[in-house]
């Protein structure tokens, strides 16, 4: 519907970065062109944060050209590429909790009177204006603490439009968003498209992509491989491009045979958390949770493993009722968790590999207290020889792992202590096509062996691709249980976002 | 990300534990101890006498007793700044043990149990009730040395015991005094306790990610508690030996103890940020730190000017490899 | 917000509780004239408690302001003594303490080294030099000039002057922190380091004013302090980092940096005040100060950790509307 844009705004030219040991961004280009989305697509790794970064100022490129209009330009600090009119909805949060939505919105080039002072009422108007602008209800006065998840997400797309932006980049935006939410921010992207302002949206969802992008730029390892029109393009084309192969959506379950219940887990209640969980998991059952982010299905898992106390509700183990109090309580009933915050739940960084997977088998592997490295190492080897892990040395810092060895690591981690169930929270989630193989594959495997999985994942093709049953959770409480034929990607999103929403179907 | 292609049998260890132990900071301590003590003969005729040498070791034995239990805590990410206050509250009741006319054997134990107790409380605090334990520490620190103020106002305690002098004035065979005896054997078990039991390897787990030692079904709490009572009672046989070494209790006892404490340990190469560090690192600083003190007196320079030093060496050692890497880079 | 407030407001109740207490037994103490001489003799700490305010607020802590403090007081005494004029010593000390906290501030801000270790290693340092210049000699009255002493004591409008300082400062720094991008920047580098260098805030250079501001305000009161207590000797103050420490635990500045008010430092410093002095007046052994001061800092900590405490996540629908 775009007419073939002319010059464009921005263009960056053989981009080098390079990090010790790893080279990011490996002479990449892109090219921005006013009033039309330009979709920068890529597995974990490919570059797009580093890219990000690059453009607002946070890195400075090794080599390379940054050209504004035509003209070489270099963003040395944020407030230059803000200068320059660059402007990010960042994936992180990047808000103040203590400071005002005003505050936020304008921090770091807040309107001052002539003593040098900010000039909070101008800065309020101003905030206000800018959110009545995107159809945000907020108090410009009002502290940010005090907020929900989705009005943050207004004040940080708030802030980035208060600079007079020419460039806006979006950094997958839709990721925490609900779906009434996600459709006002495509509106919004519909009117910034019309100021004329480039955009560029970074995404891992082929649907949005084909929805709001005009062309298409992809990355793979640091690398530039492509970009064109998204008129003249297929799913299947971008998806090649971006893993270098073609990919066969067949993910490896193997029908295993289901056997007597394992864990049952009745009227599981939490005061804000979830009410009323009730299921029973089987010895060689693949049992997927799905639901929209949010849904509280973390949260039953954390509770099962002992990290959250339910207010309510009891847990048994092939038949023994379990109080799960702690992890160590947890561990020793034989119900294993692997989190879905890898760097912060799963790896403890700055311990060797070996170290890590023998963690929670000490007892096992030391004697009378005292460490015996040799069992350690027998041990770890045993399992991560298992999971195919890459790695330079068993000693080696995890790391120094890429995010794939490391969620191979943490699951070592846990077969090792010989569970009974375990949980896996987002197992693929953030980590390149070969590691996510390996992790299905193994998946599979073990509940082959009679081991009893439970695997929590906000994506379709894996959730239907994996589980022999999938319970579907909505705002904290079970919204449906689905087996055999009624396992379609309707049925479970109708049930995660509740039937009576039409838009669902 | 690494793009080499690894072998299928990964090796156990790429560089040897022995290659790794030259490059360290605990052999760069080893050095600076040896110049030290080198400096320290040519300067003074008096410096080598083993008496000497025997009297130089009360500079840092006491402190080094708490900086291997405090070296735990750091590798931990905790901070016990209570030290010195516990030192003065169990010199306070062991004061008032001796005063109701408790034995030798009595008092000793009033000292070790009023540390515990010292350190069960701090434990309680931060591991119970998840109080950030800098500020828990300040305030326990007034609170402990408060009461003993309270106690004795500017009053003292004197007349211990003759038999109480042992700990901290008593040999155990000829230059070998009490004290280096048990300096020597906390560093032992500490350095076993750290670098060989599985108790060791939690410490140093919760040190670089608690969450991630919580998610792997470690009771991080209880043993964050364990670490403060081991401080809390390494405080009391320093208030044992510092008591019996000075024969007297004020409440401004061990006054500053903590940042001596403190700064062995960091110089010792333990990371204030947690997760690294070695009861061997810790031992070469407590002597580095005895001899520095024991050249200084030897060359008649005041107390507080070593101080300046210290202070000099507890920044410095940060410092310097961190200007020469900015430098270079 | 609330939350906020109502922290202060507990704090702000806690003192006028204690004074109540104190004036039912001791109306004196209650008298325009005796809180003015409570407010003149806290005035160091809130003075210092500010500048500890902004320190913390950006996630470090200086434990070398007290030596600071005694260091500046003590050039100050000896610029006195050389026959400098108080319109010389005044800005000469505000600059130096400013420059001893920027030596802080380059070492966390230019080689990363944690401000504990820093600040633990100057405060020996500082103090030491307070040797090295004197040879621990002491400065008594009798040796400094009277204006120098008398400035800090001149009652203007009912109040002396090192009271109206301390005023003077509090509402300066008010309004700085409200109003200054660099206030705002403190929150923001406290509150979320990483997010603040994406607002194109640096947060070691935010850190670094910090340290220099705190150094300033503990200059300025080395000098306030030898000329009220008209003596300057290696010890002056040793041990009131602590204090400073106490004031900004008790008046809800979070440790882990990021929140906070210069209300609440002041009412911190001024609940401490009120103790020490009420203690003589109401017949308590000033040997209590100390145990008193500790126990106050442990329970501000746990009212404001667990008061802080994240309640997780809220998914219900019937808990979200509960709150």
């Amino acid at each position: 519907m775009q007419a073939e844009p002319t010059a464009p705004v921005l263009s960056l030219r053989g981009i080098v970065k390079t990090f010790p040991g790893v080279k990011a961004l490996d002479g990449v280009r892109l090219d921005l062109f006013p009033g039309q989305v330009t979709a920068l697509i890529g597995e974990n790794g490919a570059g797009k944060s580093t890219i990000v970064k690059v453009l607002t100022g946070i890195y400075q490129p090794d080599e390379g050209q940054i050209m504004l209009d035509g003209r070489p330009v270099s963003f040395p600090g944020a407030q230059s590429a803000q200068k320059a009119g660059v402007t990010a909805i960042h994936q992180e949060t990047v808000l103040f909790d203590e400071l005002t939505v005003a505050e936020n919105i304008f921090i770091g080039h807040a309107p001052r009177t002539r003593w040098g002072l900010i000039d909070r009422r101008a800065m309020r108007a101003r905030a206000a204006e800018i959110l009545r602008s995107i159809g945000a209800s907020i108090s410009p006065a009002a502290r940010l603490r005090d907020l929900g998840i989705a009005s943050r997400h207004l004040v940080a797309i708030a802030r980035a439009l208060s600079v007079d932006a020419r460039v806006v980049i979006m950094d997958e935006p839709t990721a925490a968003l609900s779906h009434k939410e996600i459709a006002e921010l495509y509106e919004l992207v519909e009117t910034l498209k019309r100021q004329g302002k480039a955009i560029l949206f970074i995404s891992h969802k082929f649907d949005e992509i084909f929805r709001i992008a005009d062309r298409w730029t992809v990355f793979r390892d640091g690398a530039f491989v492509g970009e064109g029109a998204m008129a003249g393009t297929s799913e299947a084309e971008l998806v090649r491009l971006m893993v270098g192969r073609s990919v066969d959506q067949i993910y490896p379950k193997r029908p295993a045979t289901i056997g007597a219940p394992v864990l049952t887990i009745a009227g599981y209640s939490h005061p804000t958390e979830f009410e009323d969980i009730t299921f029973t998991l089987h010895a060689g059952e693949i049992l997927g949770f799905y639901g929209l982010v949010g849904a509280g299905r973390s949260e039953v898992m954390q509770s099962l493993f002992g990290i959250t106390r339910p207010s309510k509700g009891a847990c048994r183990i092939e038949g023994q009722v379990r109080v799960l109090r702690t992890t160590a309580q947890a561990v020793d009933a034989g119900i294993v968790y692997v989190p879905e915050d890898r760097g912060a739940q799963g790896a403890v960084k700055g311990l060797p590999i070996f170290q890590n997977v023998t963690l929670p088998s000490l007892p096992r592997t030391s004697r009378a207290g005292f460490l015996r490295l040799a069992e350690e190492f027998k041990l770890a080897r045993e399992y991560t020889q298992r999971l195919d892990l890459r790695a330079a040395s068993l000693d080696q810092n995890i790391a120094l792992l890429s995010g794939g060895n490391q969620q191979k690591v943490v699951i070592a981690k846990w077969l090792a202590t010989k569970p009974r169930v375990i949980i896996l929270d987002e197992p693929t989630k953030g980590i390149d096509i070969g590691s996510k193989a390996a992790v299905h594959d193994f998946m599979s495997e073990l509940a082959g062996q009679g081991l009893a999985v439970i695997m929590v994942s906000s994506e379709i093709p894996e959730v239907l691709g994996m589980s022999d049953r999938v319970i579907v959770m909505r705002e904290g409480r079970l919204a449906g249980e689905f087996t055999g034929a009624a396992m379609t990607p309707e049925n479970l999103v109708r049930a995660a976002v509740g039937i009576s929403q039409q838009e669902a179907a | 990300m690494t793009t080499t292609t690894a072998p299928r049998q990964i090796p156990n260890r790429l560089t040897s534990p022995a290659a790794r132990a030259l490059k360290s900071w605990e052999s760069l301590l080893l050095v600076v101890a040896v110049a030290i003590f080198l400096m320290n003969a040519m300067a003074s005729p008096y410096f080598l006498d083993p008496w000497n040498l025997s009297d130089a070791s009360f500079n840092f034995t006491e402190e080094a007793m708490i900086a291997f239990a405090m070296a735990m805590l750091i590798v931990a990410g905790e901070i016990d700044l209570s030290v010195g206050a516990i030192i003065a509250l169990a010199s306070t009741a062991m004061g008032m043990a001796m005063s109701l006319g408790a034995g030798t054997p009595l008092i000793v134990l009033v000292g070790l149990g009023t540390g515990l107790l010292c350190g069960a409380f701090n434990g309680a605090l931060v591991a119970g009730l998840g109080l950030p334990s800098i500020v828990v520490t300040i305030g326990t620190m007034s609170l402990f040395r408060g009461i003993s103020y309270i106690v004795l106002g500017d009053a003292a305690f004197t007349g211990y015991p003759a038999s109480f002098a042992w700990f901290g004035q008593g040999y155990v065979f000829w230059v070998i005094t009490v004290e280096l005896v048990i300096f020597t054997i906390a560093a032992l078990v500490f350095g076993t306790l750290l670098h060989r039991t599985s108790f060791g390897r939690i410490v140093y787990a919760i040190g670089n990610n608690a969450t991630a030692a919580r998610f792997s079904g470690i009771r991080v709490d209880r043993i964050r508690f364990i670490l403060f009572l081991l401080t809390g009672l390494m405080s009391g046989v320093a208030a044992v030996c510092l008591t019996s070494r000075l024969g007297s209790t004020r409440p401004s006892i061990a006054t500053g103890f903590e940042l001596e404490v403190v700064t062995i340990v960091v110089l010792g190469g333990v990371s204030i940020l947690g997760g690294s560090g070695t009861i061997l690192g810790v031992v070469l600083a407590a002597i580095v730190m005895g001899l520095v003190t024991f050249g200084l007196g030897l060359l008649n320079v005041p107390g507080i000017v070593m101080s300046i030093v210290v202070g000099a060496l507890l920044i410095g050692v940060i410092a310097v490899p961190r200007l020469i890497f900015k430098l270079r880079t | 917000m609330t939350i906020l407030k109502s922290r202060e407001a507990i704090l702000a109740l806690a003192i006028l509780a204690l004074l109540a207490v104190i004036a039912s037994r001791f109306p004196a103490f209650v008298t325009p004239g005796n809180l003015a001489r409570v407010l003149t003799d806290t005035s160091p700490l809130i003075l210092l408690a500010l500048g500890q305010m902004t320190v913390i607020l950006t996630k470090c802590i200086d434990l070398s302001v007290a030596a600071n403090l005694a260091l500046c007081g003590m050039v100050a005494a000896l610029m006195d003594g050389m026959g400098v004029p108080l319109a010389v010593i005044l800005p000469a000390v505000i600059v130096m303490g400013a420059a001893l906290g920027a030596v802080n501030g380059l070492l966390v801000w230019k080689l990363g080294i944690p401000s504990i270790v820093v600040t633990l290693g100057t405060m020996t340092i500082y103090r030491g030099t307070i040797f090295l210049l004197t040879n621990g000699a002491w400065i008594n009255a009798h040796q400094l000039s009277d204006p120098f002493k008398a400035l800090p004591r001149m009652v203007v409008l009912g109040l002396p002057i090192m009271a109206w300082i301390a005023v003077a400062a509090v509402a300066l720094l008010g309004l700085a922190v409200a109003r200054l991008p660099l206030g705002r920047a403190l929150y923001a580098v406290g509150g979320n380091p990483h997010a603040a260098g994406y607002a194109g805030i640096s947060v070691g250079r935010t850190q670094f004013a910090a340290f220099v501001l705190a150094g300033a305000l503990a200059g300025l009161t080395g000098y306030l302090w030898i000329a009220r207590y008209a003596v300057a000797y290696v010890d002056i103050a040793r041990g009131f980092e602590l204090d400073v420490v106490a004031a900004c635990v008790i008046g809800g500045i979070a440790i882990a940096g990021g929140a906070g008010t210069v209300g609440g430092a002041v009412m911190g410093a001024l609940f401490l005040g009120i103790i020490k002095n009420a203690l003589p007046v109401v017949g308590i052994s000033p040997f209590w100060q100390m145990a008193i001061s500790g126990s106050a800092i442990l329970i501000a900590i746990a009212v404001n950790t667990l008061g802080r405490r994240d309640p997780g996540r809220i998914i219900l629908k019937q808990a979200e509307a509960r709150t």
